[in-house]
């Protein structure tokens, strides 16, 4: 069974998804960080496949972005590095890049290389419905790789019914009308789009993503939804650490278990 | 190449195998609104008669189309030159953003925002925002701000807020991501002015029907003159391609007429530091679009390089690589030596200073044959003032 699925079936709530830009802080910090991350308590990971142009991401993912490149990150040397960390976790791997990155390497060679070193689903901002449907839905059902679409507060009912048809994996419920890497307080309105979500009851598992930085965020964020989706904030956590498995289990247990933490 | 072209985009943005619109969820409520709007409200009648009414007495159209006798003499062919350098704001940029403001005004937004390269088209942004009162911020890549300044003052003139890009190559590429991302952060009350006939469909297509406006006005100036409405060759410089693709529009199904866009190859196709995205680019996305780019093999954009900054873009807009793929239309790419040089000839043989993308139109003349009783119209898609700093540097290195 795929395991996103083996997850949702355990875990309804507080799924804690954390994003990291693969190839930074260094080329070779994949597994470590993967390790570390599943260890100290997330549920699911999301690893950034870097690209040259991200247009829905904030500073913060483009220059992680821009960094992980002049390591030297790839396509093949991160399907190279994914199957060592099966050694340590059985965490659901989700890659998260733009199309042309899928389109450049080939659909469906890309969606068998990302299977085989064991990744679980995709997320593709730029490629919407309609151009899902018609060039890579099939490759994405034949290899039992789930897709997961997003929505914004913008996004109608209809649309929402639509995509939530579509998405084989979670959705992606954007917290505001913005790129990615804002932090601070959820706001009365955003609260009252993640109850309207919550509300059309679904069948799929939905996590909150854009603008959770911190505990706080979060915990609100699990409130409507299954879980929320943590990128930027840990990104910043990983500026210039020396030790990327201590950073990384602080800042997932600074998000999990806030009070434990110590100074 | 068969008898009956009919070259046109299709519901879903695509020319044949490129287009499309490629945009995160964020963007769909403005561009679905745009593409289910655009036609219908641009062909309507009175959208139509303030449209046309602004370029006659806003722009100064109809832009005359020129008889270049001594360039013509020089090549022992018939040359023609469109205009466009004569429009208000000193390029055909403007065609466009009245175009594109008036749409923004019927879908009531307050706030607009542009990408720009070398500048021609945020000045042509900021002035229509001036002229309707709107809210104006123009990205434009931190090089090009340095490289450009007579149009970053413009702007500033003329009300607009200019943002620099940080990111990448700090050009073209990287403000109109920027632009996109703001666009993000903003959906409701800004509306995009793109300046090129690229980006997520409406936009190709939009932008080409408001930049048509040139070869309209070629058919019946060259009946007018010659007794028949249509060229042998037209010759325009391509970046994105707006002002090629509005002097190919109404030609576009006329096979009798050769459509040559002319690229810029930096310092050389094979020099590593070129935007001849023909020659060097492969199918991609970039920018919304599926079309050519200039990319690696793991599909990360590759930074270009032209002199001129309006042609400093890695890729081209999906029409133009529908046409060159189909062979519809050849490319020629030329050097920032050549454009130079072409500058400076054109200046002193006809008494007329093109902008740095311009030139790349005129030194393409050099690498095409033609026969004498040939009419080759250049599309004169702007004026050089802004490029002075670059001709007076190239003027002190020849001691002239």
């Amino acid at each position: 069974m795929n395991r996103l699925t083996e997850l949702f079936n355990q875990k309804k709530a507080n799924l804690l998804n954390v994003y990291f830009t693969a190839g930074y802080p260094q080329l070779d910090s994949t597994v470590t960080i993967i390790r570390n991350l599943a260890e100290a308590g997330a549920d699911l990971i999301e690893v950034g496949m870097p690209y040259s142009d991200p247009m829905a991401d904030g500073e913060t993912i483009q220059q992680s972005s821009m960094k992980a490149l002049a390591n030297g990150m790839t396509l093949d040397t991160l399907f190279k590095q994914l199957p060592l960390t099966r050694t340590y976790t059985d965490v659901p791997l989700v890659l998260m890049g733009y199309y042309n990155q899928v389109m450049q390497y080939g659909p469906e060679r890309f969606v068998k290389a990302a299977k085989a070193a064991g990744v679980d689903g995709l997320i593709l901002p730029d490629l919407p419905v309609f151009e899902y449907e018609r060039e890579f839905r099939d490759i994405a059902e034949r290899h039992d790789m789930q897709v997961t679409f997003l929505i914004t507060p913008q996004t109608d009912e209809e649309r929402i019914r639509k995509i939530g048809e579509l998405s084989t994996g979670f959705i992606y419920v954007v917290s505001s009308s913005s790129i990615t890497g804002k932090s601070g307080e959820i706001t009365d309105g955003q609260k009252a789009y993640f109850a309207r979500i919550a509300a059309m009851n679904l069948s799929q598992p939905k996590l909150i993503g854009f603008g959770i930085s911190d505990a706080k965020s979060f915990r609100t964020a699990c409130e409507y939804a299954n879980g929320a989706i943590i990128g930027s904030a840990f990104i910043r956590a990983l500026k210039d650490v020396d030790d990327v498995a201590a950073a990384t289990r602080s800042f997932v247990r600074g998000i999990v278990a806030p009070t434990e933490v110590g100074v | 190449m068969t008898k009956n072209l009919q070259i046109d985009v299709d519901e879903r943005g695509y020319y044949g195998r490129f287009g499309g619109a490629y945009i995160p969820e964020m963007l769909h409520p403005n561009i679905e609104q745009l593409k289910n709007t655009y036609r219908e409200m641009t062909a309507g009648p009175a959208f139509k008669k303030e449209f046309d009414a602004l370029l006659k007495d806003y722009v100064g159209r109809p832009s005359p189309l020129y008889f270049a006798k001594r360039l013509s003499a020089h090549y022992g062919t018939n040359i023609y030159l469109k205009r466009e350098d004569l429009n208000h704001t000193g390029a055909h940029k403007i065609n466009n953003t009245i175009g594109q403001i008036l749409v923004a005004q019927r879908l009531g937004k307050k706030r607009i925002i542009a990408e720009t390269g070398a500048g021609q088209h945020g000045v042509a942004t900021a002035t229509v925002c001036a002229l309707v009162g709107l809210q104006c911020i123009v990205y434009m890549g931190e090089v090009d701000i340095a490289r450009q300044a007579p149009n970053v003052a413009r702007m500033r003139m003329l009300g607009a807020e200019v943002r620099p890009a940080l990111s990448g190559s700090k050009t073209l590429k990287d403000a109109t991501n920027e632009a996109i991302r703001d666009w993000i952060n903003n959906p409701e009350d800004t509306h995009y002015i793109i300046g090129s006939v690229v980006g997520p469909h409406p936009y190709p297509d939009m932008v080409a029907r408001f930049q048509s406006v040139i070869s309209e006005e070629m058919k019946w100036q060259l009946q007018e003159k010659l007794g028949r409405d249509y060229p042998d060759a037209i010759v325009a410089c391509v970046g994105g391609g707006s002002n090629a693709a509005g002097a190919f529009y109404h030609y576009l199904n006329d096979e009798r007429v050769r459509l040559v866009a002319v690229e810029a190859a930096g310092l050389g196709v094979d020099s590593g530091e070129s935007a001849a995205t023909s020659v060097l680019g492969t199918e991609g996305i970039i920018h919304g679009s599926r079309t050519l780019l200039m990319q690696t093999e793991d599909g990360q954009v590759i930074e270009p390089y032209s002199i001129s900054a309006g042609l400093d873009y890695p890729g081209i807009g999906p029409l133009h690589a529908f046409l060159i793929d189909s062979k519809r239309a050849e490319a020629i790419s030329v050097t920032d030596e050549d454009a130079l040089a072409a500058a400076l000839f054109t200046a002193r043989t006809e008494g007329i200073i093109p902008a740095l993308e311009t030139a790349h139109a005129f030194s393409a003349l050099d690498q095409m044959e033609y026969g004498p009783d040939d009419v080759i119209v250049v599309c004169l898609s702007g004026r050089g003032d802004k490029d002075l700093a670059a001709f007076t540097t190239y003027l002190d290195g020849l001691g002239k």
